[in-house]
C-alpha cells in the first residue's frame, strides 16, 4: 500500500492532466461502486485515506492508464483487481468519482488542527 | 470474624469423621453406622436434633485461620494492589480470606464479569503501573476463559501473577460439578505462553513458589506467571504448631549487554552516516524514555517509535517515526530495541497472488539488535516472527543496557563526528517538521466528512484533554493520537494488545484506568466497536468500582481489518468482492453503545454522526469522568 503512495506521488508532478487518455465514467456510480467493492474500507470513504492502510486518493492525480495498472497489478498491499471483477467501465466510473472528490477546507482555517 | 473453637485436625480428618457420624446419626438400634451407605456430610443438619443439641462434628466446620488466610499473606506480601476475577468456588476460601481476612485492601477484589476481561485488565494496570495485579480463575473452566489474555499478555511481555483454584484430591471433591471443574494439570493449557508456573501442594511450598513466580515475572522478558492454588489447600484449618514463614520476593536486576558488544555497537553507531533507532518494548519505565532520548540525541539519529510502548516523544525534532521506509532504505547501521519483528522492519513483504519479499536496506547495512527476547523463547506460539541476521545481537534488556551504549557512544565521538551529527540533526528536525505539516494537511481530508474521519475524532478529543494530566489507555483509531497530539510522558501510551487478540481494548482501558486512578490522572480511550463487544460486561466493573474512564467509541460498524482478507481472497479466486461484507460488519441491527453503557451506570451520549456534535458531547462527557464517573461517547466513525 505504501508502494501506492510512492507512485501516487512520483506521479503527482507528472507533465500530463491526470484525467487525460481517461475514459467517459460515471462519477456517481464510481462512487457506488467505491463503496460496494468496499475501497473506501481502506481510503475511506471521501478518499482520505489512512496512515495505517490505503493511501489518500482525493486530490492525489495520477493518470488513469496508470490508475488502471495499478489495481490490475498492485505493488503494494493492495489486492489485485482483476478486469473479471471490475472491467475498464467500471474502473473508469472509479477514476471518475475520484477525480470528483472536492478539496478540503485550508488546513489553517481549522483551529483544531493547530494545536 | 465469628469466635469458633481451635481445631487443629486437618480437613481430610474432618471429612472422614463427619461422614461416619452422620451415618451413625441415621443407624438404627443395634446397627452399625457402616452397615449403611453413608450419608452426606449434609445431612445431620436437617436432623432437628442438630439445632438444639451440640453436634459436635458440625462445629469443626468454623476454624479461626485457614491455609487461604496464610495465602493472602504472601500475596500482601508481594505489594499486590488488586485481584481480578468472576467468582469461582474452587478458589471460594481465598475470596473469602481476600475480602475478610485481609479486609479487602492490597490486594482488593475487583468483580469481573469474564476472565479474559481481568487478564486485560492486570495486564494494562502492569503497563502503567510497573508492577502485577493479580487475577484469580477456576483452573478450568475460568482459565479457559482466560487464555486469550494471557497469551497476549505473553506477547506483550507484560508479567500478570495468575492464581487459579483446583480440586486435585478426588476423594475431597464435592459430587457433581467440583469434577467438572477440576483437572490433573491446571496450567497445562496455558503452559506454551505462561513464563513459569507451579502447582504447590503444601502451604510452605505455596509461599517459596509466590516468591518465586513474582521474581521470574518481573524479569526481563517479564511474562504472566501462574500458581495452582488447591481448593484442600486454601479451605484446610490453620493451627498454630503450622510453622509457615512468608519468603520475601527478591528482585533480580536486568541483564545488561555484553560490554564488549556494547563497545562494538557504539564505534558502528558513532561511524555511521545515516544512523536508525528503532524501538518497539524498548521503554519499560519512565526511565527507558529519558535513556532513548539520550542516546538519540547524543548521536542526532532518528528514531522510529513502533510503538509498542511510549519510547520516544511524538513532538521531539528526532521522531521520525512516520518516516519509517525510507529511513531504513537509506540507513547504513540500524540499531532495533527490543524489536517484535526485526525481519519485517528491514524487509518488504507482498501478500499477492504470489507471496514475495525483499530486503530494503543497502547491501552492507549492519544491524544491531538489543532485546531479551533472545532470553526466553519457546517452540510452540510462533511470536518470535522470522528469523533476522543480525550483525550484533545483545540477549539484554534493551532499558538496562542503554545507559552504558550512550556512555561508550560518547567516548568515541570526535569534534568532526559531532559536526556531523549537528548537521544531520538539523536535516532530521526539518524533517519531523515537514511530516507534522504533513499531518495536519492529511487530517483536513474528509474533515467535515460523516461517518466522521478517525482524524477529526482524534483532533476533537485532543481539543478537550491537551491541557489534563491524560493518559491515553487504549487506542483503536490507528496512527492519528501520535501524528496529532504531544505525547511526552511514559503513561500516556502503553502499546497494544500484544498478540492481536480481539477483546483487549475495553478491559485493558478499565485496567489502565485502574492504575491511573490514585494519580489523578484523566484516562482517555479510543474504543473499537468490535473489540468492546468480546466482553463489554467491563463496562460494569468499571462503574461499579468507580473508575473514571474517557472512552470514545470508533464506532465503524465493522470488523474492518478482516475484510480486506476477504477482498484479496475475493480477488485472487476471480470471484469479485462485493459480498466481503457478509461475516465483517456490525450492523442490522447498528448497536446502540450509549444506551449498552448507560444500562451499566456510565454517562452516555451518541450515536454521533455530525461532526460538530462532537466536541461539545466530549466536552459534557469529559465533565462525567472529572465527577469520578466512567464515560462513553459512541462516534460513528470512518473505517480507519
Amino acid at each position: 500500500m505504501k508502494s501506492l503512495l510512492l507512485i501516487l506521488a512520483m506521479l503527482a508532478g507528472s507533465q500530463n492532466p491526470p484525467a487525460a487518455n481517461a475514459p467517459r465514467g460515471d462519477a456517481q456510480n464510481g462512487k457506488t461502486l467505491f463503496m460496494k467493492y468496499g475501497c473506501y474500507e481502506c481510503h475511506g470513504r471521501e478518499g482520505q485515506g489512512s496512515n495505517a492502510t490505503g493511501p489518500r486518493l482525493n486530490q492525489n492525480p495520477i493518470t488513469y492508464p496508470r490508475f488502471v495498472a495499478y489495481i490490475r497489478k498492485p505493488s503494494g498491499e493492495m489486492p489485485p483487481y482483476t478486469a473479471k471483477v471490475v472491467n475498464d467501465q467500471q474502473a473508469a466510473d472509479l477514476y471518475a468519482f475520484l477525480q470528483s472528490l472536492p478539496k478540503p477546507p485550508a488546513v489553517d482555517s481549522i483551529p483544531l488542527l493547530k494545536q | 470474624m465469628a469466635k469458633s473453637r481451635k481445631f487443629s485436625a486437618d480437613r481430610r480428618k474432618f471429612l472422614k469423621g463427619a461422614a461416619v457420624a452422620g451415618a451413625a446419626t441415621l443407624a438404627a438400634p443395634g446397627e452399625t453406622a457402616v452397615a449403611r451407605p453413608a450419608a452426606r456430610v449434609t445431612a445431620p443438619l436437617q436432623d432437628p436434633r442438630a439445632e438444639t443439641g451440640t453436634p459436635p462434628e458440625a462445629e469443626v466446620l468454623t476454624t479461626d485461620h485457614c491455609g487461604s488466610d496464610f495465602m493472602v499473606d504472601v500475596i500482601k506480601s508481594l505489594d499486590i494492589e488488586y485481584f481480578c476475577a468472576n467468582p469461582g468456588s474452587s478458589f471460594r476460601a481465598l475470596h473469602e480470606s481476600i475480602v475478610n481476612y485481609g479486609g479487602n485492601q492490597k490486594p482488593e477484589f475487583i468483580t469481573c464479569c469474564h476472565e479474559e476481561s481481568s487478564v486485560a485488565m492486570a495486564h494494562a494496570y502492569s503497563k502503567i503501573e510497573g508492577k502485577p495485579i493479580g487475577v484469580m480463575a477456576h483452573g478450568t473452566v475460568g482459565l479457559q476463559h482466560a487464555a486469550m489474555g494471557i497469551y497476549n499478555a505473553y506477547c506483550d511481555r507484560v508479567p500478570v501473577f495468575i492464581v487459579v483454584g483446583n480440586s486435585l484430591d478426588a476423594t475431597q471433591r464435592r459430587p457433581g460439578v467440583e469434577w467438572e471443574h477440576s483437572v490433573q494439570d491446571a496450567a497445562s493449557i496455558v503452559r506454551d505462553f505462561v513464563k513459569w508456573d507451579d502447582t504447590p501442594i503444601s502451604l510452605g511450598h505455596f509461599a517459596e513458589s509466590a516468591a518465586r513466580a513474582y521474581k521470574i515475572a518481573m524479569t526481563p522478558p517479564m511474562e504472566p506467571v501462574l500458581l495452582v492454588a488447591d481448593s484442600d489447600l486454601q479451605e484446610r484449618p490453620l493451627s498454630e504448631k503450622d510453622k509457615l514463614r512468608v519468603q520475601k520476593a527478591t528482585r533480580t536486576s536486568p541483564p545488561q549487554g555484553d560490554s564488549g558488544a556494547v563497545a562494538e555497537a557504539a564505534k558502528l553507531l558513532v561511524a555511521a552516516q545515516n544512523p536508525v533507532i528503532v524501538a518497539d518494548r524498548a521503554a519499560r519505565t519512565a526511565a527507558g524514555m529519558k535513556y532513548l532520548m539520550e542516546l538519540a540525541e547524543t548521536l542526532q539519529a532518528p528514531v522510529l517509535d513502533q510503538g509498542g510502548r511510549m519510547n520516544f516523544p511524538t513532538r521531539h525534532k528526532l521522531n521520525l517515526s512516520g518516516r519509517g521506509r525510507p529511513l531504513i532504505a537509506e540507513a547504513d547501521v540500524i540499531l532495533g530495541l527490543e524489536l517484535t519483528d526485526f525481519w519485517g522492519t528491514v524487509n518488504s513483504y507482498r501478500d499477492q497472488l504470489e507471496r514475495t519479499s525483499r530486503r530494503i536496506t543497502k547491501p552492507g547495512t549492519k544491524l544491531i539488535s538489543i532485546t531479551a527476547g533472545d532470553l526466553y523463547i519457546k517452540s510452540n506460539y510462533q511470536d518470535f516472527e522470522r528469523y533476522p541476521e543480525i550483525d550484533i545481537a545483545m540477549a539484554a534488556d534493551a532499558e538496562a543496557t542503554l545507559p552504558a551504549l550512550t556512555e561508550a557512544v560518547k567516548r568515541l565521538i570526535t569534534p568532526d563526528r559531532k559536526n556531523a551529527f549537528q548537521a544531520r540533526g538539523a536535516k532530521l528536525a526539518a524533517a519531523h517538521d515537514a511530516a507534522a505539516e504533513q499531518a495536519r494537511k492529511e487530517a483536513a481530508y474528509g474533515w467535515d466528512a460523516s461517518p466522521i474521519s478517525t482524524a477529526r475524532m482524534s483532533a476533537e478529543l485532543w481539543a478537550q484533554i491537551k491541557n489534563e494530566d491524560w493518559s491515553l489507555v487504549s487506542n483503536g483509531a490507528g496512527g492519528w493520537p501520535q501524528r496529532l497530539w504531544n505525547f511526552d510522558k511514559y503513561y500516556q501510551h502503553i502499546g497494544g494488545s500484544g498478540g492481536a487478540g480481539v477483546g483487549y481494548g475495553a478491559p485493558a482501558s478499565v485496567g489502565g484506568a485502574l492504575a491511573n486512578r490514585k494519580y489523578g490522572r484523566l484516562s482517555v480511550s479510543i474504543q473499537n466497536d468490535g473489540d468492546l463487544m468480546y466482553a463489554p460486561g467491563v463496562l460494569w466493573t468499571a462503574s461499579h468500582h468507580r473508575i473514571p474512564l474517557l472512552s470514545v467509541m470508533h464506532n465503524n460498524r465493522a470488523y474492518h481489518q478482516e475484510v480486506m482478507h476477504l477482498q484479496r481472497m475475493g480477488n485472487r479466486h476471480n470471484r469479485g468482492i462485493d459480498r466481503a461484507y457478509i461475516g465483517t460488519t456490525i450492523e442490522d441491527p447498528n448497536i446502540d453503545y450509549a444506551k449498552l453503557a448507560q444500562s451499566m451506570s456510565w454517562y452516555a451520549e451518541g450515536p454521533i454522526t455530525d461532526p460538530k456534535d462532537l466536541g461539545p458531547a466530549i466536552k459534557r462527557a469529559l465533565a462525567a469522568v472529572k465527577r469520578g464517573e466512567p464515560a462513553l461517547v459512541d462516534v460513528v466513525s470512518q473505517p480507519r
